[in-house]
């Protein structure tokens, strides 16, 4: 429990230094952190599959980053000081201060940490192996309990290349 | 992009078959080891990034590799809904795991679970493609140049 929080504040750490940052490369970096500490977590807590697609998508993505990176400019931008930087300074307190209250009613309804209650988890930890026939659990759920939602992930993921490969293209523009 | 010194490309040419391999294998045992589609799609669409990454996209001909990619994924995602339907043309329900009830296999073996490991290599297929196509059009766009 103490190393879950430890690598938590961790990974707030790496958040703010990633948007704090004036290099962007270091940003980056610092985001690389989330997602290496949050791999840890999901190993402490017993998720090896949500840790083996975190670890790997967490490396591609920096991949991808920083090979833009390399391409662009290091830089940061510099913003300048505004009145209407103030009231959207405003506007995200309020949001946080609503954000923290509702939050902590919710957490207070659930039930206690490690403590699975969940009247669907139980059907599907007796029923898993014997109506699939599969002998990891999670690909029982993700793609026989819960199936459609893989359906609905996987063409989210070919439209979003299809929109990327639209955006990005060479051919058939028109030079103006 | 450029490619890199001698040394990353040897190390790239001992490390790609492994990797290739061991993603080949997250896909195939998904339903009985962590892992499925999904984290072997992207160990394999990692392997392809590494190549490029190591020899530089100039060395290959990126734009019909693009084109083969997108190619792929629209192969992969066309073999999961078709593996949805066959419950439908069976007279069953829509995303039926038609396979297991009829010819159920022995749990913890390779052929077993009816649809759920073709279902993840259709989605290894689908998500390996569609992240190297994303990777390879970043890689092969130049900086400055009028689309």
């Amino acid at each position: 429990m103490a190393s879950l929080i430890i690598l938590t504040v961790l990974m707030i750490l790496g958040a703010i230094v990633a948007l704090e940052s004036k290099d962007v490369l270091s940003g980056i970096i610092s985001l690389g952190i989330i997602g290496f500490a949050l791999t840890i977590n999901f190993l402490i807590l017993h998720a090896p599959d949500l840790a083996i697609v975190q670890i790997i998508i967490e490396t591609l993505t920096l991949i991808i980053l920083i090979a833009a990176i390399l391409k662009t400019t290091r830089e940061d931008t510099i913003e300048q000081f505004s009145s209407k930087k103030l009231l959207l300074w405003f506007l995200g307190l309020i949001f946080m201060a609503v954000f923290i209250y509702s939050s902590i009613r919710i957490f207070s309804h659930l039930p206690q940490f490690g403590e699975q209650s969940l009247r669907m988890a139980k059907i599907y930890i007796d029923q898993g192996l014997s109506s699939t026939g599969a002998g990891n659990l999670v690909a029982a759920v993700i793609l026989d309990f819960r199936g459609y939602d893989t359906l609905g992930e996987a063409t989210v993921l070919f439209t979003s290349v299809v929109g990327v490969m639209a955006v990005l293209r060479k051919s058939g523009r028109k030079r103006s | 992009m450029r490619g890199m010194t001698i040394i990353v490309k040897q190390i790239t040419n001992l490390m790609v078959p492994s990797i290739l391999l061991l993603g080949i294998y997250v896909v195939l045992h998904g339903h009985l080891t962590p892992g499925g589609g999904f984290a072997g799609g992207v160990l394999i669409a990692g392997c392809f990034t590494l190549l490029i990454l190591a020899y530089g996209s100039e060395s290959i001909k990126s734009e019909a590799r693009k084109m083969r990619a997108s190619l792929i994924e629209s192969i992969g995602i066309f073999i999961f809904w078709f593996i949805t339907i066959l419950g439908l043309m069976n007279g069953t329900y829509f995303f039926y795991n038609i396979i297991a009830k009829s010819n159920p296999g022995e749990p913890f073996t390779l052929f077993s679970a009816g649809i759920i490991p073709l279902c993840n290599i259709a989605i290894g297929i689908e998500v390996g493609a569609a992240l190297f196509s994303i990777f390879i059009t970043l890689a092969i766009l130049k900086v400055g140049e009028r689309l």
